[in-house]
């Protein structure tokens, strides 16, 4: 099995390689776009719009109470059926599915981010006559992120396995390159050690990085 | 200072008009009407749940008054048309919990706003709260981060960031309950500075020794309607409604 691992990763090393790569931009664009989606749509459920209440929370419920897989299955028909002219490639269409999915969770981090500050603090720069939105932008915001930057560093580790379910779709992420290798050598257990020793490896060190950033947010304050 | 403030021929800056505040089917405030006139310093005192906060922070509508006017330089602030934003610009605010911005420098605290909302230049907003920051004895902490000030320090900050706006009124919710005891005196002496300089202050306090000392006029308030007020003098020491007589035999 040694034997069998060592011939898998010198024949297939740059497999590892670019699927690390493509595993790893797939969680950061999902992560990054899911960002901007999730701090607008937690700023939409916050606010006094009643429509835009209803319109956030129903996004949010959708995605977290169905099945990522199943969002994926739904962009990757949907989206070229809805857009034809754009001729999205099958890539896009799970990146914007991915998207999708990390911008309702990324708004449930912002939501308890914003909840976390002090009512004080919009009290007194509403006091000193700043408007709601340079209030939101200028005080709550900064101190909702910095509240928050564990949460999405967390989530970005979360989404960076999840994107596993992508290779459903053969994206050349890590998951799609075992069953590129499978398929070429017969040989299932070893590129899935493989894979999962990179999974664990950058997995891992992220969720060290989390604590000891979250150690030096803590002694900041 | 109490006896030289000149009732007669100050000008009125904010007159309030059977005010009402309700939250949910709890009547906090039940009909107030006052008029604080410019350079005057008054405090308002009461048992707790009497409405003091409440009435004060309807006064720059952090609350939003369920009925009522409130006229602030002749304009009815509580009318739905108006733009809050721009006369908060002239009322400072003070709180219990000081609220200060902890993400920003001492100095950022104070130039925030005037240069955000394009009252002064950056230079200017800067030598202004360096001004301040001298004369309330923080010079020093100009480039600190706030967690390292303390309660005495934030409140005293918090004070200047409201002045940096060259506010007409400050509102004081209750300034000192928060601190340390031997903080108070620190935050004190600033807003006595203050109205010995005549800015009009309005102050919810507990601090019965300093309302009798700085103030102008006192009112008593008790189940959301001012039931007495008058010169310290006379509400301290010859009190006639028999609910200021309880209240201040319970405190004084």
């Amino acid at each position: 099995m040694l034997a069998n691992i060592q011939m898998v990763l010198s024949r297939f090393g740059m497999n590892f390689v670019n699927g690390l790569g493509t595993t790893l931009f797939l969680a950061f664009v999902a992560v990054s776009l899911g960002c901007v989606i999730g701090a607008c749509v937690a700023i939409m459920r916050l606010s006094r719009f009643r429509i835009l209440k209803i319109i956030a929370a129903v996004y949010t419920e959708i995605v977290r109470d169905t099945p990522l897989l199943l969002q994926l299955y739904f962009f990757y028909f949907m989206l070229p059926d809805m857009l034809p002219a754009l001729s999205l490639s099958d890539f896009t269409c799970i990146c914007v599915a991915l998207v999708f999915n990390s911008g309702a969770y990324m708004s449930e981090v912002f939501r308890s981010g914003i909840q976390s500050v002090d009512r004080g603090q919009t009290e007194a720069a509403r006091s000193l006559g700043l408007s709601a939105s340079q209030t939101m932008f200028r005080i709550i915001l900064p101190q909702a992120l910095r509240n928050v930057l564990p949460a999405m560093c967390n989530e970005f580790v979360t989404v960076t396995k999840e994107t596993s379910l992508a290779s459903t779709f053969f994206v050349g992420d890590l998951m799609t390159q075992h069953s590129i290798i499978k398929g070429k050598t017969y040989l299932v257990i070893e590129p899935l050690i493989i894979i999962g020793v990179i999974y664990f490896v950058i997995t891992f060190t992220m969720s060290k990085l989390i604590t000891v950033l979250e150690r030096k947010l803590a002694t900041d304050e | 200072m109490n006896n030289t403030f000149d009732y007669a021929h100050a000008p009125e800056l904010i007159r309030v008009e059977d005010l009402h505040k309700d939250f949910g089917s709890l009547h906090v405030l039940t009909g107030i009407t006052e008029t604080i006139r410019k350079g005057e310093v008054v405090s308002l005192i009461g048992p707790s749940g009497s409405g003091k906060s409440t009435f004060l922070r309807c006064l720059n509508l952090l609350e939003t008054p369920t009925r009522g006017h409130i006229w602030f330089n002749g304009e009815d602030i509580a009318a739905k048309s108006v733009n809050i934003d721009l006369h908060r610009q002239k009322m400072g605010m003070v709180f219990q919990h000081f609220n200060i911005f902890p993400h920003m420098s001492v100095i950022e605290n104070i130039t925030l706003a005037p240069v955000m909302l394009k009252r002064m230049s950056k230079d200017e907003a800067y030598a202004k709260a360096e001004a301040l920051l001298e004369r309330v004895g923080l010079s020093d902490k100009r480039d600190n981060k706030p967690s390292r000030l303390s309660g005495g320090q934030k409140q005293r900050l918090a004070i200047v960031r409201a002045l940096a706006m060259e506010p007409e009124v400050m509102l004081f919710d209750e300034p000192t309950s928060a601190l340390d005891p031997e903080m108070v005196g620190e935050v004190l002496e600033v807003i006595k500075d203050l109205a010995r300089n005549n800015m009009t202050c309005v102050i919810v306090t507990h601090e019965m020794g300093f309302a009798r000392e700085v103030c102008n006029r006192v009112l008593f308030m008790d189940e959301g309607v001012i039931c007495e007020q008058g010169s310290p003098h006379d509400l301290f020491d010859h009190p006639q409604n028999p609910r200021t007589k309880d209240f201040l035999s319970k405190v004084l």
